[in-house]
């Protein structure tokens, strides 16, 4: 019941996020799989506005395209046709080194699977992104400090020299998270964040999400569960490549 | 992305996977030590062949009949030695050798068969570098004078008088009873002819005693030796020899019915023989760090596939795929450099362990290093390319989704 409250003072806070300019602006987003005979309708014209500081749920059934759309926001994937303004830039026609280094600098990935490299520890995954940093804003003693922090702040500043192997799965998420802080993203990208978890290591997955949204951050999160969906102010449903829903608590269905 | 950057995580794939690092490496530092160690061998080959005919006497010009040249061997002959040991300066001494047919030897009732005889001057120890062991060698005196003397070959001293002081003693060669003055020190097998096995008589002796048989019969030589002074005098020599001679035999220079040859000469007609096999060592050498590129390729396309959710991963996290294709090229260039460092030391330290347990001659080439360590780096970046390009085209998405 708790959580109910929670939800409604976020509510409220999309009131005054929601007079800055959109974080990101989709207009008439559509992808196609395949060519001539075989074309995959995949995504069908999609529009949408994300706002600085929103937390947002994406559901759907499996092969609503959800997917699809999940990684074009996530610059994994460009669309086939329209716009996608990321902060101040349009990069649905960005090549593919361009759009790694959006992806190093402006979006933090959390992956159902974890995604953590396993010969490398902790400390080391999360530094991983700061090695891609094309701007080259830290140098080598300051990376391992940012980590450090980084990994203090999910609460494992214990578990540091720990192999992934070594760690649970709501561990491992956790050091997920704090990679997916560390280059200062505009926006995270949570894909099934708690796919993989039970729930007390959901629950705790959760609260840190809704923890950093509370701090301002941007949070898009594709799930299949409603009572996680719960945690994000605004659910969008994706069924068939188009938005069915893209306003209220209430998870699709 | 720094290069540093670059190459920390390389090697930090390439630790994920140490025993499979090195057996891919291993390919590179057998083809790196094989082709040191093969040119190694074959340069020794070469090198003991050298010393060997050095050994025959430094600075040496071998005057011998023109080759298949009519009536060549009728004109060489004594005088022609001894009219270049007066003309001729700067030369230490100059020989002239005759060998007559092969005679039956005794002493101390032991009789051994056909042992060659050879007809020498007084200057033969020098010119030949073949000094006496025990006693003397004959003077041009006893030469002129044809003293019944003779200098062993030590095989035949050992044969003939064992532990006993063969000087003073008394052996018949052929009809002829001649006394031992001398014994060579041992020289061995030397161009196929065993210098040991060996009897030597003045040559004045082997004219007047052993040469019976009217094609050699005269003061005819089959050979003159000449010792120059200083190697540099060497060409200057063979021209005034040459004009002499030719002035001697009545013949034109350029026409001449003697040849005169250096060690040089002979020393790459035998490494021509020698030529061919080095080749071949050559190639089996090189074929075997062609393998061991294809090896290298062959592994990282398997990591490649084994990794793609760690490249997928990076991706996601802002790796350009140029960061991705330098870090696999790189990873197969360090596997390639790692292996050719070791392969080169495995090679130095191979060549010489067979050098010292081989019982074989081996002389390092010191061009072989850079050219084989090179190599190893070429053959990196070659093999490497591929898999690293196979790497880089991986599109994100699918990547992550790899099993």
């Amino acid at each position: 019941m708790s959580i109910q409250t929670e939800n409604q003072t976020i509510t409220q806070n999309t009131e005054i996020v929601s007079a800055d300019n959109p974080i990101i602006q989709i207009r008439d987003m559509t992808k196609v799989y395949g060519s001539d005979r075989a074309e995959t309708h995949a995504l069908r014209g999609i529009s949408i506005d994300i706002y600085s500081g929103e937390f947002v749920a994406i559901m759907g059934p499996s092969g609503s395209g959800k997917s699809t759309f999940m990684n074009i926001l996530g610059c994994l994937d460009r669309p086939t046709a329209g716009s996608y303004i990321l902060g101040d830039e349009d990069v649905s026609e960005l090549d593919l080194g361009d759009l790694a280094e959006v992806r190093n600098e402006k979006i933090g990935f959390i992956f159902q699977s974890f995604n953590l490299l396993p010969r490398l520890t902790a400390l080391e995954n999360v530094v991983l992104p700061m090695l891609y940093d094309a701007r080259e804003r830290w140098s080598a003693d300051e990376k391992v400090k940012r980590a450090i922090a980084g990994l203090k702040s999910v609460g494992l500043e214990d578990r540091m020299d720990h192999l992934p192997s070594e760690l649970s799965g709501g561990q491992q998420q956790r050091v997920a998270i704090a990679r997916a802080l560390v280059n200062e993203p505009v926006i995270i990208f949570a894909d099934e964040p708690t796919g993989n978890l039970d729930t007390k290591s959901s629950y705790e997955v959760m609260v840190i999400l809704k923890s950093l949204h509370e701090q301002g951050r941007t949070i898009v999160m594709v799930t299949h569960e409603p009572d996680i969906a719960t945690y994000a102010q605004r659910v969008i449903c994706v069924r068939d490549g188009l938005i069915v829903k893209n306003e209220g608590e209430t998870p699709c269905r | 992305m720094k290069l540093s950057t670059i190459l920390s995580i390389a090697w930090e794939g390439l630790k994920q996977n140490k025993i499979r690092s090195f057996l891919t490496t291993l390919g590179i530092i057998i083809g790196v030590a094989a082709v040191i160690i093969m040119l190694a061998i074959s340069a020794g080959a070469e090198a003991a062949i050298a010393d060997q005919i050095n050994s025959l006497g430094a600075n040496l010009l071998i005057i011998g009949p023109m080759r298949g040249m009519p009536g060549a061997s009728k004109t060489l002959v004594l005088d022609d030695a001894l009219a270049i040991n007066e003309r001729i300066i700067n030369i230490d001494g100059v020989s002239a050798e005759q060998a007559p047919p092969s005679q039956t030897i005794k002493a101390n009732n032991i009789t051994l068969e056909e042992i060659q005889v050879i007809g020498t001057t007084s200057d033969f120890p020098i010119v030949r570098d073949f000094p006496v062991d025990l006693g003397r060698y004959f003077t041009s005196e006893e030469d002129e004078r044809k003293a019944r003397v003779v200098v062993l070959g030590t095989a035949i001293a050992a044969d003939l008088f064992g532990e006993q002081d063969p000087i003073g003693q008394t052996i018949t060669v052929g009809t002829s009873k001649l006394t031992v003055i001398g014994v060579m020190s041992p020289k061995g097998v030397v161009a196929d002819i065993d210098y040991d096995g060996r009897i030597y008589i003045p040559i004045e002796l082997a004219f007047d005693k052993f040469i019976t048989a009217s094609s050699m019969s005269g003061d005819r030589v089959k050979t003159i030796y000449v010792k120059v002074s200083d190697s540099e005098n060497m060409e200057s020599i063979i021209q005034q020899i040459t004009y002499l001679m030719a002035e001697r035999h009545n013949v034109e220079p350029y026409d001449a019915d003697f040849s005169i040859s250096t060690q040089q000469d002979i020393i790459a007609t035998q490494e021509a023989t020698t030529e061919a096999f080095r080749s071949l060592l050559g190639w089996v050498a090189g074929v075997s760090l062609l393998v061991g590129g294809i090896g290298i390729m062959n592994i990282m396309l398997v990591s490649v596939t084994e990794r793609t959710r760690e490249i997928g991963l990076r991706q996601a996290l802002g790796a350009r795929p140029e960061d991705v294709l330098k870090q696999f090229l790189i990873e197969a260039i360090i596997l390639s450099l790692a292996g050719g460092l070791i392969g080169v030391l495995l090679g130095i330290v191979g060549a010489y362990l067979f050098g010292q347990l081989g019982g074989m001659r081996t002389e390092i080439v010191p061009i072989s290093i850079p050219i084989s360590f090179g190599a190893a780096a070429i053959i990196g970046i070659f093999f490497g390319f591929y898999p690293a390009q196979q790497a880089a085209k991986l599109e994100p998405i699918v990547a992550l989704r790899h099993e």
